[in-house]
C-alpha cells in the first residue's frame, strides 16, 4: 500500500479515530456468552412440525419397496414421504460446473427414488408433532432393499472391471485433469537425488458443534417460502430453493442469525434441506429438522480422501529440479451441488509446488465415484493436501541431502521481490512474502536453540521433532471460482449504509458471521470510513430480504470483499452527510469531515456540528435546507475482485513435538505461525482464526478419520469413536504477522480463515518424521496414530 | 413409549417448576423445549461434547445424559440463571475481551465448566485448565484463548480476594 501514501505519509486508511488494526471486541459476543443467541436449533414457530429421516443402512442397494402406512398412523404423525410424494414440487440436481471440463455426476434427489448410493442417504421422511414422535414413526417405515456390491476404494472404482455406480455412466471417473509445465523429464534427468513417496490424506469431516439445522416455512397466504437455515451462503440457498421448488427468487427468503460452526460444511446443498422445504410446501406449515450427531457423521460432507503418488528431483546443493504428482481422490457417489466435488482436486494440483521457483511440474488428478458419503469443499480446500505433499517431499529431500530444512526452503522459495509471479499451474500470485515470513518464524521460535535442545534430549532417549510448512491460502475469490461455471454463487458483495436520526449507522451486508468475527470487522471498517465511534454502528446480516445480494462467508471472503464494499459505502455516506452539513453551515462539504461522530473542519479538526444535528435537520426540518436540495442518507456500494482470480495469502508454520517411541503417542509442545493476510483489520480476530485453523488441521493429522469397512459402513460415526482435538492435547499457538496488502482494494485486506488448516497437517507430519529420523522410520499416511507410528518403528 | 409421563417439581434458576414430562425426555430437551431455556445447547446427545452442561444441585452434569425425571425435587441452574444472577460476570467479560469464543455454540457449556473448575481450584495452571475443560469440545478456537480467559479470571479473582 506504500504507493498510496500521500505527502504526509498517510494512506486512505489512516483516518482519525481509526479502528483499522485494533483488537476491538466483537459486538455480538454479549448474547453468545449469556445464552441469548438465536441458533436455528433454537427457533420455534406456530404450527411448526418436525421431520425425521429414514436412511439407507446399506452403502449400495436397490430400493424395492417402501411402506409408510404404519408410520402414517403412528401417534402425532402428520405425513410420511418418499420421493414419489415430493416429485411434483421439487426437482433433482446435478453437481457439475461448466468450467471444470469433463466433470460428470448423476441426478441427485432429496429422497433416493430407487437406489441408495451411500450408507446414510435418506430414502423416506416422516413429519410429526415433535421430533421424538417423528423418530418413533420413522422406525415404523419398512424399506425392502436388494443389496448391490459397494465400491469403496478409488483404485477399485477406476478398475475397468468395476461396474459404474451410475447406470448412465461408462465408468466411475468423475473428473480428470493434467498439468505439464516446463520440462519435467529433463528436470528429473538433472537431479542428483529423486525421492518418491505416496501420501494418504484421510477422510475426515467438520463436526460443527451445531449440526445442520433448518426450519422451512411455506406461507400459503403470501405464497412465500421463508427458510431459517444454519448456513454460510444465504443468497445461494435462496436461488437453489427457488430453482428446485419452482418458485421465483423473490418468493424465497433465507434467514440466518447465529451459526454454530460451519467450516465449509454449511455451504452445500443437502437432500435433507430440500426435502424439508418441499414437505413444508406440501403441508403448508413450518417444518424443522436438525441433524443428530450420527446423521451428521454420515451425511455432512466429508473432506479430503486423497492418495497422492509424488516425486521430487533435487541437486546435491538442494536446488529442486522437478516435481511430479498423481492425485486420486474419492468423492462418494455424487459430485456435491452446486459447488461440485472437482474444485478440491483442482486446487491441489494448482497449489502443489507453487511456492517454489522450479517450473518443471507435472500433475495428474483423478476424481473417482465411490459408495461412501459425499466429499466436498471443507476449510482450506485442497491446501493441506497440496502442502502435505510439497512440504513432505521437500523435508524428505532435505533429510536425504543433509541440508537444514530452513536452508532448503530459502534456496528454493520464489524470492519476495519476484512477484507478481505465475506458478507452473498457471496461478497468478500478486505478491507473496515467503522469505519475510520464514525469517520472522525462525526468529520467533528461536530455531537454533530448539535444535540444540532436540539434540541434547536425543542423547537422553527423548525424541522430539521440529517440522515446518510453507503454505499459500486461497482467499477473496472472484467470479472465476464458481460464477464462471454457472453456479448461482456471487463473488461480489454489497453494503448498504443507513444513517438514523440520532447519528447511528446501520450497515446491511451480504456476508455472514459464522463465528469468525465478520460483524466486528465490518463495524470497525464502517466506523472508520464514515467517522463514528464503533458503538454507533449496527451491522445487519443474515437475511436475504434485508441485505444486498452477496456471496456469504466461504473461502475467507467476508472481510476482504464485504469489507471493501463497506469501506466504500462509508466514504460515500460521509460525502452525502457532509453535503448537508455544508448546506447548513453555508460552506463547501469538502472542507468538512466526520470524526468521532461530529462534523469538523477538515483542516483544523474544530468541531462544527454534532452528526445527530445534521440528521435531525435532514429528517425533521428539511424545509430549512436550500430549495431543491435533497439529503440522501442511504447509500450502497459493491465490490468484486477483478484483476486476480484470488487474493492469495501466504505464511509459514512450525511445530515442536515429542514422540514416545514406546507407545507411539505424540505430544504437541509448541506451534508457531507467521501469516500475511494483507491489511489486518482486527489482530485478535486474525490470531484466533489462525489458532482455530491450526487445531482444525492438527485434528486430521493425528486423530480424525472417517473409518469405513469393505461394505462401505462408517465404523466410527459418533463422537466417542471419531476423535476430535480436545484442550488437553493441544498446544499454545504463537502467531506472528507480515502485512502485504492487496492492491486490488483500498482496504488491502485478504482473508485468513484457511491459513491455520492449510499448513498444520504438513507441519505435524514433518515434525513426527523429524523425531523418528534417527530410527530410519517415516510416515506418510494420516492420521499419524500410535499404531502407525509403532509399525513404522517396527515395534508391532 | 411416549405415553409414559411423570410429574416433576424442580427449582430451575431459582423458580419453582411443576411440569408433566415424558419419562424418556432428557434434561436438556426439557430445558430447551418445555421451558424455552435455549441457552443450553445440544451437540452430540451422547455425553462427549459438553455443549449441554448445566448444574444440578451445584454439580455440573451433561444435560443429555440425565433424564428430566431424575431431577425431580432438585435444583437446576443454566447459563440463563448464572448470567442473570451475575455469578459469572467476570468470566463472561474475560471470554468477550479475549475472544475466547467464535461461533459461541459451545460457550455456555465452557463457562459453567470453567466456573466449576475455579470453585475447586482457585489458581489452576494452564495444564490443569486444559485437563479440566477437556470434556468440552470447541471446533472454532483451538482452545488457546479459552485457557487464557479462564486463567485471567482466576488471577483477577485471586487478586480481589488477597
Amino acid at each position: 500500500m506504500n504507493e498510496r501514501r500521500n505527502e504526509a505519509g498517510l494512506t486512505p486508511l489512516d483516518r482519525p479515530n481509526s479502528y483499522i488494526g485494533r483488537s476491538v471486541p466483537r459486538p455480538n459476543l454479549g448474547r453468545l456468552v449469556q445464552g441469548r443467541a438465536q441458533f436455528v436449533t433454537d427457533i420455534t414457530l406456530p404450527r411448526m412440525a418436525h421431520a425425521a429421516f429414514v436412511r439407507s443402512p446399506h452403502a449400495h442397494a436397490r430400493i424395492k419397496t417402501i411402506d409408510t402406512a404404519i408410520a402414517k398412523s403412528a401417534p402425532g404423525v402428520y405425513a410420511a414421504f418418499t420421493w414419489h410424494d415430493l416429485a411434483g414440487v421439487c426437482t433433482p440436481w446435478v453437481g457439475v460446473l461448466s468450467h471444470l471440463k469433463g466433470l460428470k455426476s448423476a441426478e441427485q434427489y432429496p429422497l433416493a427414488p430407487d437406489r441408495a448410493c451411500w450408507q446414510g442417504e435418506a430414502v423416506a421422511a416422516v413429519v410429526a408433532r415433535t421430533r421424538a414422535l417423528a423418530e418413533d414413526a420413522a422406525e415404523l417405515v419398512t424399506v425392502e432393499y436388494e443389496e448391490l456390491t459397494p465400491v469403496v476404494d478409488p483404485h477399485q472404482a477406476l478398475d475397468p472391471k468395476t461396474p459404474a455406480i451410475h447406470p448412465d455412466h461408462r465408468d466411475n471417473l468423475a473428473f480428470e485433469r493434467t498439468i505439464d509445465a516446463g520440462n519435467v523429464d529433463q528436470g528429473f534427468r538433472e537431479a542428483d537425488v529423486i525421492i518418491e513417496s505416496t501420501f494418504d490424506f484421510n477422510r475426515h469431516t467438520g463436526v460443527t458443534l451445531e449440526p445442520r439445522a433448518i426450519v422451512a416455512d411455506w406461507n400459503e397466504g403470501e405464497e412465500r417460502l421463508t427458510v431459517y437455515q444454519s448456513t454460510q451462503a444465504l443468497h445461494m440457498m435462496k436461488a437453489i430453493f427457488a430453482k428446485h421448488l419452482g418458485l421465483a427468487e423473490h418468493q424465497v427468503r433465507v434467514v440466518c442469525k447465529d451459526v454454530g460452526g460451519s467450516f465449509g460444511i454449511k455451504i452445500h446443498v443437502y437432500g435433507d434441506d430440500m426435502a424439508v422445504a418441499a414437505m413444508s410446501k406440501i403441508l403448508k406449515r413450518p417444518i424443522k429438522y436438525v441433524a443428530d450427531r450420527i446423521e451428521s457423521f454420515v451425511t455432512d460432507i466429508h473432506a479430503r480422501d486423497h492418495c497422492v503418488r509424488a516425486k521430487i528431483g533435487v541437486k546435491q546443493d538442494g536446488a529442486i529440479t522437478a516435481w511430479e504428482i498423481d492425485d486420486l481422490t474419492a468423492i462418494g457417489p455424487y459430485s456435491v451441488y452446486p459447488r461440485s466435488s472437482g474444485i478440491e482436486v483442482n486446487q491441489v494440483i494448482n497449489l502443489t509446488a507453487s511456492a517454489y521457483g522450479c517450473k518443471n511440474y507435472r500433475a495428474h488428478a483423478r476424481v473417482a465415484f465411490t459408495n461412501k458419503n459425499v466429499m466436498c469443499q471443507y476449510r482450506a480446500v485442497g491446501q493441506p493436501v497440496a502442502f502435505g505433499v510439497t512440504e513432505g517431499l521437500l523435508e524428505m529431500a532435505a533429510r536425504r541431502l543433509g541440508i537444514d530444512p530452513i536452508a532448503m526452503r530459502r534456496k528454493n522459495l520464489v524470492p519476495d521481490e519476484s512477484y507478481p509471479w505465475t506458478a507452473p499451474s498457471g496461478l497468478q500470485f500478486e505478491k507473496l512474502s515467503h522469505h519475510a515470513c520464514l525469517d520472522k518464524l525462525v526468529q520467533m521460535m528461536k530455531y537454533e536453540e530448539l535444535r540444540r535442545e532436540q539434540a541434547q534430549l536425543r542423547a537422553q532417549n527423548v525424541h522430539r521433532g521440529i517440522g515446518f510448512s510453507t503454505f499459500i491460502e486461497v482467499t477473496n475469490p472472484s467470479a472465476a471460482f464458481y460464477g464462471v461455471g454457472g453456479a448461482p454463487i456471487t463473488a461480489q458483495d454489497g453494503a448498504t449504509l443507513r444513517l438514523d436520526v440520532k447519528g447511528a449507522v446501520f450497515c446491511h451486508i451480504g456476508v455472514a458471521d459464522t463465528g469468525q468475527g465478520a460483524e466486528a470487522a465490518i463495524a470497525q471498517i464502517v466506523a472508520t470510513s464514515f467517522g463514528v465511534p464503533i458503538d454507533m454502528v449496527r451491522v445487519i446480516m443474515g437475511d436475504t430480504d434485508h441485505t444486498p445480494y452477496g456471496g456469504g462467508t466461504w473461502a475467507s471472503r467476508a472481510t476482504g470483499i464485504g469489507g471493501e464494499a463497506a469501506w466504500q459505502a462509508g466514504k460515500a455516506l460521509r460525502e452525502n452527510v457532509l453535503m448537508v452539513a455544508g448546506a447548513m453551515l453555508q460552506t463547501e462539504g469538502k472542507t468538512l469531515d466526520i470524526r468521532n461522530g461530529a462534523i469538523v473542519d477538515k483542516d483544523t479538526g474544530r468541531e462544527r456540528l454534532p452528526l445527530a444535528e445534521v440528521a435531525r435537520v435532514a429528517y425533521y426540518r428539511a424545509d430549512t435546507l436550500p430549495p431543491g436540495f435533497q439529503a440522501e442518507f442511504v447509500v450502497t456500494r459493491h465490490f468484486v475482485p477483478r484483476q486476480y482470480p484470488f487474493a492469495f495469502t501466504n505464511g509459514h508454520q512450525a511445530c515442536y513435538l515429542e514422540v514416545d517411541v514406546n507407545t507411539g503417542f505424540v505430544k504437541l509442545l509448541r506451534h508457531w505461525v507467521v501469516e500475511d493476510c494483507g491489511t489486518v483489520i482486527n489482530p485478535q480476530l486474525v490470531d484466533e482464526q489462525t489458532r482455530g485453523g491450526v487445531v482444525q488441521g492438527i485434528g486430521p493429522a493425528l486423530f480424525e478419520h472417517c473409518v469405513y469397512d469393505a461394505q462401505g459402513q462408517m465404523l466410527n460415526a459418533n463422537m466417542a469413536d471419531y476423535l476430535v482435538p480436545m484442550a488437553a492435547e493441544m498446544p499454545d499457538i504463537e502467531v506472528g504477522h507480515v502485512a502485504t496488502p492487496t492492491a486490488e482494494s483500498e482496504l488491502g485486506a485478504k482473508g485468513t480463515g484457511e491459513a491455520g488448516t492449510a499448513g498444520a497437517p504438513a507441519v505435524v507430519l514433518n515434525a513426527v518424521n523429524d523425531a523418528l529420523a534417527p530410527f530410519g522410520a517415516q510416515l506418510t499416511a494420516m492420521p499419524l496414530t500410535p499404531d502407525r507410528i509403532l509399525k513404522a518403528l517396527g515395534k508391532i | 413409549m411416549s405415553a409414559l409421563t411423570i410429574e416433576v417439581t424442580m427449582i430451575v434458576n431459582g423458580e419453582e417448576i411443576r411440569e408433566t414430562v415424558e419419562a424418556r425426555k432428557t434434561l436438556v430437551d426439557f430445558l430447551r423445549e418445555d421451558l424455552g431455556l435455549t441457552g443450553t445447547h445440544v451437540g452430540c446427545e451422547h455425553g462427549i461434547c459438553g455443549a449441554c452442561t448445566v448444574r444440578v444441585e451445584g454439580e455440573i452434569v451433561r444435560g443429555c445424559l440425565m433424564l428430566a425425571a431424575q431431577c425431580d425435587g432438585k435444583r437446576v441452574e443454566t447459563i440463563e440463571g448464572v448470567s442473570d444472577s451475575g455469578e459469572i460476570k467476570d468470566l463472561q467479560a474475560n471470554f468477550v475481551t479475549r475472544n475466547a469464543l467464535q461461533c459461541g455454540y459451545c460457550t455456555p457449556g465452557f463457562l459453567l465448566t470453567a466456573q466449576d473448575l475455579l470453585a475447586r481450584n482457585a489458581m489452576p495452571s494452564r495444564d490443569e485448565i486444559r485437563e479440566f475443560i477437556s470434556g468440552n469440545y470447541c471446533r472454532c478456537t483451538g482452545y488457546h484463548a479459552i485457557v487464557d480467559a479462564i486463567e485471567k479470571t482466576a488471577e483477577a479473582r485471586a487478586g480481589r480476594n488477597s
